[in-house]
């Protein structure tokens, strides 16, 4: 016979073997790192240092490493830096800076001389990490539908697992998500083996060998789409979550990774047509605007979409919908914040303290990226490389440091496990600051609390990722309306009272609280 | 003026809050529960693991001394009402100008055998929850007894750890003593469907103990021996005043008030679960045990201690609850059967977790309230349909505007209008035609 305590059984088994095949995988994935053998050919020299000039420079000092076989990419990765630096450093000495050679030719260079294993095995190894380890996470996931058979909130537990409770698995799980954005930015030469991987589906798309931007790009996509199944069983009882997932997953597959790749492919300017300025930092940097402008019409269409989109597209689409469009419907970090960062949401600081972090911090850096894109500009524009004494290539490069890999990278996903799943959108998104300000002050979007109907559970402060104590103004009967809330409408689907509601009315009275009639 | 209240619950709390925004007097609120204001209808999910007791607190701790509203974690056992003096169970002597009685509840227990057994308790406080924690680690089956919105809740904390759950109601159907036949039923079939072992028209007989004073099986009054190893005892709850009785404080069930919540002593009042009204208005219970009402509660009668004489006016009646997985919002005056001068419509999904009342006065057709099950409604404007005695074929055929289910939720109007042209074909209702995109 079948009864519930079987089928209990069974899920929970499928789901143990889900786990312990992805934990495999992720382990296949990892040790990648660690095998392989290396040997810089001539050709290879000559197909990767594709600048003749740089070639002529560089030749002489690598010339000890030519076909000599490494079996440590470490000891490899440190006599070609040795190598490059020592013709760089003798430029700097002799201050010959037009000959200094800026481009980094490490990770193409690893990349291209690995031999052996993986690259013997891309195609298997593909299917392990990508394909298997993703099936293990279905697995995980999708018994909850047999196990919590009933669609409705379940979030049974979460503050007693370690892993959506800050234990020792989540400093862990943060521990390699920081890990791996320090190689993504700063040594992309030693994940070469993950970026061999993705080689063959980069050149079908893209048309190019993949980068390590591009292995990033395909991992996001698929990182999202397993955790959107994820979303779409726990809220199929929720209309609003699915679309919205949907909205989200799409964006993100179809806008930021395949129609920039495809514009690659066919030699067109490439461009995430929904990622604007001044998230999108480097927007208005010379090397961008000059790529564009390069292109003829269609790069300087481009050019005057983005523009548009902030200038124009911001306060129309706020007024009408709230941040929410962008932040939880179309952004990128938006959407790994809600699928991948969807266990870890109940993370969020919500004392008012953080709030008052929250607000310096936030417009602090949209502050910043007013004034580094206006020095950038500037530059561009009078070809002065100093403002008011200050290098703009420094302010430039200090931003993207601190903010593009600093914040928005290592601490903004690196910290989902320990923070909750929006540090970045929170205190370091200058786009979100933006749109913020105009959500505050000129929109119809609000979350209506419902009467008096609020007990003040306090389960949509505990689940709301961006940390707003939306209990403080339910409980009063006072409308949430703050310019950080993103509109994932998670307070509303957890609320037991049907008390909350996401949406765009007419803009007066937004700000009044309910009063009984009695109590006028 | 020196106030004093005693019990930091939602009661408490609300006449200390609206007492600082009115004045100046020293406040102090004293509880022998928790430190801090929590809410108390968050207890299920510390027990679910939705929340730590953290996140049930409404204010944040440094919120009373700024308002400069004392706290003190003690034991009131004894008032002389003449000197105007507490005693606290470690003998400390506290002086009031005014009192407030605000000390809630106390699950009730009727004297069965057995029920001071370990692993046998109610629900009502912190530490229950934490006993429940105890009581339950490890266990597989357990026995509710009492059919309401606590047990209910037990059911569902319970639930969430596996462990079986017998669930003990007096009546045919769940809550039938309030809900209308129809509903009743509908969350019976949800409770079913989550495992749950409703056992209708079954009281409690005895509670039976294993060798170490540990309870492992009850029997009912029809003698059956149901095994189990924990006890949720949810047949109501009644005011906490046992320290109270005898002295010059008039009570009955709860300590007695007037409609400004006034006691018969002197300066002295009492609000929220411990308080009965001498006098309730006709249909209105005389201890109301909700958290809305003391919140309401607490409003006027800051009002009166500050001076401005404020009677306690329920308004439009309204509550709420959720039973697993189906909320529940009710507006007006609903009993389990409609009044002599009312008639009731009902419709319900085909999906049996959806459903809408509506009772309607017969002569003028007058609505009289609603309950939903499944469906969000804004009370803004159920309350202003009812105060103003809308027509209900109005009503019927507006109901859109008041719905308060998340956007691109499924609207059920056109079904819901289609069966009250059918049910009743002297009102008809129209519902709009369905816009394309509406946002």
């Amino acid at each position: 016979m079948v009864t519930a305590k079987n089928i209990h059984h069974t899920m929970k088994t499928i789901q143990k073997i889900g786990l312990a095949i992805f934990i495999l995988c992720l382990g296949v994935f990892i040790s990648l790192l660690g095998i392989g053998h290396y040997q810089l050919s001539d050709k290879i020299f000559k197909e990767t240092i594709t600048d003749a000039n740089h070639q002529q420079l560089l030749k002489p000092a690598v010339s000890f490493m030519i076909d000599k076989d490494y079996d440590s990419k470490i000891a490899f990765i440190a006599d070609f830096k040795k190598a490059f630096n020592s013709v760089n450093d003798e430029f700097k000495k002799n201050q010959q800076w037009d000959k200094v050679i800026y481009a980094d030719y490490t990770q193409p260079i690893v990349k291209h001389s690995t031999i052996g294993f993986v690259k013997e095995n891309s195609l298997i190894l593909f299917f392990i990490c990508f394909v298997v380890s993703s099936l293990g996470g279905l697995m995980y996931m999708i018994p909850a539908l047999f196990i919590e058979p009933v669609a409705g909130i379940k979030h049974n537990d979460i503050f007693k697992t370690a892993i959506t409770s800050r234990g020792i698995i989540a400093i862990l799980f943060s521990i390699g998500l920081i890990s791996f954005y320090i190689f993504l930015y700063k040594a992309p030469e030693y994940i070469t083996n993950w970026i061999l991987l993705v080689d063959d589906l980069s050149f079908a798309i893209s048309g190019s060998e993949a980068s390590q931007w591009f292995l990033y790009g395909f991992l996001y996509c698929l990182v999202m789409t397993v955790m959107s199944a994820r979303m779409y069983i726990k809220y199929r009882h929720n209309n609003y979550q699915l679309v919205r997932t949907t909205s989200v997953l799409f964006f993100q597959i179809a806008f930021a990774f395949l129609i920039p790749n495809i514009l690659s492919k066919l030699n067109l300017p490439s461009m995430d047509f929904k990622n604007m300025w001044p998230l999108d930092y480097t927007f208005f940097f010379d090397y961008r605007i000059d790529g564009l402008i390069s292109k003829g019409l269609l790069g300087y269409w481009m050019l005057g979409w983005g523009i548009f989109l902030f200038v124009v597209g911001v306060p129309v689409m706020v007024y009408f919908f709230g941040k929410r469009w962008y932040c939880s419907w179309v952004c990128g970090c938006g959407g790994l914040a809600e699928t991948l960062g969807d266990p870890f949401r109940q993370l969020s600081d919500k004392s008012l303290k953080a709030w008052k972090y929250e607000r310096v911090i936030v417009h602090s850096v949209l502050v910043f990226a007013v004034v580094m894109t206006a020095a950038v500009l500037y530059t561009y524009f009078t070809g002065n490389s100093k403002l008011l004494g200050i290098d703009t290539g420094s302010i430039r490069e200090q931003y993207g440091f601190f903010i593009g890999f600093i914040f928005a990278g290592a601490i903004g996903t690196g910290f989902y496990p320990i923070m909750g799943s929006r540090v970045w959108c929170r205190f370091g998104c200058p786009l979100a600051a933006y749109l913020g300000i105009m959500q505050r002050f000129k929109s119809r979007f609000r979350i209506t609390t419902n009467g008096a109907q609020c007990i003040s559970c306090g389960n949509c402060s505990t689940y709301c990722e961006m940390g707003i104590d939306v209990r403080a103004y339910a409980q009063k009967g006072e409308n949430i309306i703050r310019s950080s809330c993103v509109g994932c409408g998670v307070c509303a689907a957890v609320c037991p009272r049907g008390v909350l509601k996401l949406e765009n009315l007419a803009e007066e009275g937004r700000f009044e609280a309910y009063l009984r009639p009695e109590e006028k | 003026m020196r106030i004093v209240i005693i019990g930091n619950g939602v009661a408490g709390i609300t006449t200390a809050r609206y007492i600082r925004k009115m004045s100046d007097h020293e406040i102090l609120v004293i509880s022998s529960e928790s430190d801090h204001f929590f809410s108390r209808t968050a207890l299920m999910y510390i027990y679910m693991g939705h929340m730590k007791y953290e996140h049930t607190k409404p204010y944040e701790d440094w919120f009373w001394a700024k308002n400069r509203i004392d706290l003190k974690n003690a034991f009131v056992d004894k008032i002389d009402f003449q000197n105007k003096t507490l005693f606290t169970a470690n003998q400390e002597q506290i002086s009031y100008d005014k009192l407030v009685i605000a000390t809630g509840s106390k699950p009730n227990k009727f004297g069965w055998p057995g029920q001071n057994l370990l692993g046998v308790q109610g629900l009502y406080s912190k530490q229950d929850v934490e006993l429940m924690e105890e009581n339950t680690k490890g266990i597989k089956e357990a026995v509710i007894v009492g059919g309401g919105l606590i047990g209910i809740e037990m059911a569902e904390m319970l639930n969430s750890r596996n462990i079986k759950v017998n669930f003990l109601i007096r009546e045919k159907e769940y809550w039938s003593n309030i809900l209308p036949k129809e509903e009743a039923i509908l969350v019976g079939k949800h409770i079913a469907e989550h495992h749950i072992n409703l056992i209708n028209e079954t009281e409690l007989q005895e509670i039976i103990s294993d060798d170490n004073g540990r309870v492992k099986s009850i029997i009912t009054k029809a003698g059956k021996e149901i095994p189990c190893q924990f006890v949720g005892l949810t047949a109501g709850v009644s005011p906490n005043i046992d320290f109270l009785k005898n002295t010059d404080l008039n009570t009955d069930k709860g300590v007695l008030v007037t409609e400004y919540l006034e006691t018969n002593m002197p300066d002295v009042y009492a609000l929220g679960d411990c308080a009965q009204f001498a006098n309730p208005k006709e249909n209105h219970p005389a201890v109301e045990q909700l958290w809305y009402t003391a919140k309401m509660q607490g409003k006027a009668l800051a009002q009166t201690i500050c001076g401005k004489q404020t009677i306690y006016n329920r308004g439009i009646w309204f509550n709420s609850a959720k039973f697993l997985d189906i909320e529940y919002q009710t507006y007006g005056m609903m009993l389990k059967s409609p009044f002599e001068d009312e008639d009731s419509f009902y419709w319900e999904h085909q999906n049996g977790k959806i459903c809408v009342r509506a009772n309607f006065s017969k002569a003028e057709g007058a609505l009289r309230g609603f309950n939903f099950f499944g469906i969000r409604f804004r009370q803004t404007i159920a309350d202003e349909w009812i105060r103003n005695q809308k027509p209900i074929s109005y009503c019927i055929s507006n109901l859109n505007k008041g719905f308060f289910d998340p956007e691109f939720s499924k609207n059920h109007h056109q079904d819901i209008v289609k069966s009250f042209n059918i049910q009743f074909n002297n009102h008809q209702a129209k519902a709009p035609k369905k816009k394309f995109l509406v946002w």
